[in-house]
């Protein structure tokens, strides 16, 4: 046998050998890459809630109501339900993310204050939900909300982040 | 060929056949590695001398007269002729190193602080439940049930502790030393990445706990990670397992924390270690003499010759004594005051909460709440990636030259910044001082019978319900994110008052619309009524 061939065999035996393995890396990791990454490819189901009958909610008063997380899980627990704010106003209704829009902390409603107060790094916004102190930049997240008949109905739309 | 190779095999199954401690043709231990006197960068291990010829058998040089000793030490030779236990081992244990201080035991007190974050964790994940409605409470019974659970779980919590503190003072060390110059780039560059994975551990594990500070956590560290332009919200989606924080994101948690990176810290750590051995520890700096690459090698060499000492035991008792007294402290630490107090559960739906992160974080916090609003989005995403790349050049632009710390007090001058500022920052976010009191304590008594006195109840139930004592005290009542009104009688006049109530400013939100101008006025003189020295009431 030549040194010519015995090289020309052992490069095809390595790029055989490095194309088998990198082939079988690639088949291996589809399916757990796109196992990985379910969540995000499924998707969630975002749908209308029922939160109560529209006399449930006096006007100019803001209470806390609870929806279910869009992809509950079997073993989600506690947190299979979600909250959003629920303002009942003279002209309608407005239904606010509970994350304050610095970096996701829940925000309190103070009724008297007419504010809500974000606990992490002192973030005020007023009961339309603009900013009105502390660090944030952008109003509270509105979610959908609508009534139905006498109900009234809230869509929640996911956490989004805009850079200013 | 086909018979050699047969002739080959042959001779093989009789040797597992008959497996002897010290086969008859044992072959000489191959001459593989090192030339003792390699030279930095081209040798493989620096000062390790491995024997030209196999080494007698313990057997061979004890000659023991006691059958079970003489058993025991055939075991040995049967397993360190497979092993290479003496051939490869022992010479790296105790090849030279020079003479160092106790500022070098950080690093192996680091590998320990790993080590029993490993073995307890391991114990820890026999009991934890990774699922949303089981996770809290498993800890709970790991805690106030198990068997010295609170003590396992206090070593896992404040090992955590000691890995994060012992790596940050390995890294300065390093940094003040110099030892990250020539020819130990890489020894930085992978100890910088095991920082991170260490941060990153931190941060995990804090989440499995699942309360309410883990769960309001991932949100804060989401919305970081949003901030990414272009693929920030992709990027949050995978993180968190979804659009929210819910039953895939803890299990998503549980898996990096207790087997992604671990393994990435196994690894890196291997690499961390081999280099270390590879190149040798760093000598002592001395002032004047310079990291130069062309002599390095050969001055490194001649050092070891002069004054060098094995490893293993001259230099490394140290490691030892200090090792011990960190796993007797984190062991004490762990007895009391115990591992972290488990806060509420978590619960969505459970808004009056004040979420705080572990210490370790109370910097990154306080730094949130403090930098200017409008340079927020860059400096979140800028920050991190700045100082990355500034930790990831040091190498590269002072890889050479003087490695002395008096030659060097700019390098003295940085860490005792970063110290100092991380220390004032981790205090500042303890205080959290910006942070409203959502459950204040209510006035007190003396202050509401003096209002009531003068006829201003109206205005301290005005500064008690619409929010103002959430971030104002008086007294040893309400919150400290504004100013502290106990005198601020003395202070301010009814028209600063006012303009300052309708108005707001410096992040007080305006009550023009909120309070009718008679509760303005009540409130006001209720302000007023706050002095040092107070009149008498009549």
């Amino acid at each position: 046998m030549s040194d010519a061939k015995e090289i020309s065999r052992r490069k095809l035996l390595n790029q055989i050998s490095i194309a088998g393995v990198g082939m079988a890396t690639v088949v291996v990791s589809v399916p757990i890459v796109a196992y990985l990454l379910s969540p995000f490819i499924k998707g969630e189901k975002r749908v209308w809630q029922d939160v109560g009958a529209v006399s449930d909610f006096e006007i100019n008063k803001t209470v806390q109501v609870n929806l279910q997380d869009p992809s509950p899980l079997p073993w989600a627990g506690e947190t299979a339900l979600t909250s959003a704010w629920l303002r009942r106003g003279t002209s309608g209704f407005i239904a606010f993310s509970v994350h304050c829009t610095h970096l996701g902390c829940p925000v309190n409603w103070n009724q008297g204050g007419q504010l809500f107060l974000c606990p992490c790094h002192g973030g005020v916004f007023t009961a339309n939900g603009d900013p009105a102190g502390g660090p944030p930049q952008r109003p509270l997240q509105r979610h959908h909300v609508r009534v139905n008949g006498d109900r009234v109905e809230i869509k929640p739309v996911p956490l989004r982040v805009k850079v200013v | 060929m086909a018979d050699e190779r047969n002739q080959d095999k042959n001779r093989d199954r009789s040797q597992e056949a008959t497996p002897d401690t010290r086969p008859a043709d044992r072959p000489p231990a191959p001459k593989t590695s090192v030339p003792a006197d390699a030279e930095v960068p081209g040798g493989v291990i620096v000062g390790v001398e491995i024997p030209p010829e196999a080494p007698p058998t313990v057997s061979e040089e004890v000659h023991p007269s006691n059958a079970f000793t003489r058993a025991g030490l055939a075991a040995f030779d049967w397993l360190d002729f497979r092993l290479g236990i003496r051939s490869t081992f022992v010479p790296i244990l105790v090849h030279k190193s020079p003479k160092v201080n106790w500022w070098y035991v950080f690093g192996s007190a680091t590998l320990i602080a790993f080590v029993m974050q490993v073995v307890t964790g391991v114990a820890l994940a026999f009991t934890y439940v990774p699922a949303p409605d089981n996770a809290y409470q498993s800890i709970a019974w790991i805690t106030d049930d198990a068997t010295l659970g609170s003590v396992v779980r206090g070593i896992h919590y404040w090992g955590a502790t000691a890995m994060v503190l012992l790596v940050f003072i390995h890294m300065c060390q390093v940094f003040a030393f110099g030892s990250f110059k020539f020819p130990r780039e890489l020894n930085w560059l992978s100890g910088i990445v095991l920082l991170l994975l260490t941060i990153s551990l931190a941060f995990t594990g804090q989440l499995l706990r699942w309360d309410q500070d883990a769960y309001w956590a991932v949100y804060v560290m989401a919305e970081q990670v949003a901030r990414v332009p272009f693929i920030g919200n992709w990027l949050m989606q995978i993180i968190i397992a979804g659009e929210t924080v819910g039953g895939n994101t803890l299990t998503r948690f549980y898996a990096t924390h207790v087997f992604l990176l671990p393994a990435a810290t196994f690894a890196l750590i291997g690499i961390h270690l081999y280099l270390v051995i590879k190149h040798g520890i760093s000598e002592l700096p001395v002032p004047g003499k310079p990291v130069d690459p062309k002599t390095y090698g050969e001055e490194y060499e001649e050092l070891l010759e002069e004054e060098g000492e094995p490893f293993w035991p001259d230099s490394a008792w140290k490691d030892v004594i200090a090792a011990l007294a960190i796993g007797a402290l984190v062991l004490a630490l762990a007895i009391w005051p115990g591992p972290k107090h488990l806060g509420e559960v978590a619960e969505p739906t459970l808004l009056q909460t004040s979420p705080r992160p572990d210490w370790y974080f109370l910097s990154l916090f306080a730094l949130l709440a403090l930098m200017p609003p409008g340079l927020e989005d860059t400096l979140i995403i800028l920050g991190p990636v700045l100082i990355g790349l500034v930790l990831i050049l040091v190498p590269f632009f002072a890889g050479t030259g003087e490695r002395h710390w008096r030659r060097r007090p700019w390098a003295l001058g940085i860490i005792a910044c970063t110290v100092v500022a991380l220390a004032v920052l981790t205090y500042l976010g303890d205080q959290a001082s910006w942070s409203p009191d959502l459950t204040p304590k209510p006035l007190s008594a003396d202050v509401i019978a003096r209002a009531d006195a003068a006829g201003l109840s109206r205005g301290s139930t005005i500064f008690q319900e619409n929010a103002c004592i959430n971030c104002h005290r008086i007294g040893d009542s309400g919150g400290t994110k504004g100013p502290d009104l106990t005198t601020v009688g003395d202070r301010l006049t009814q028209e600063q008052l006012v303009w300052r109530i309708l108005n707001g400013g410096n992040g007080m939100p305006a009550y023009g619309e909120t309070l009718s101008t008679n509760d303005v006025d009540q409130v006001v003189q209720f302000l007023l009524q706050q002095k040092q020295e107070r009149e008498e009431a009549p």
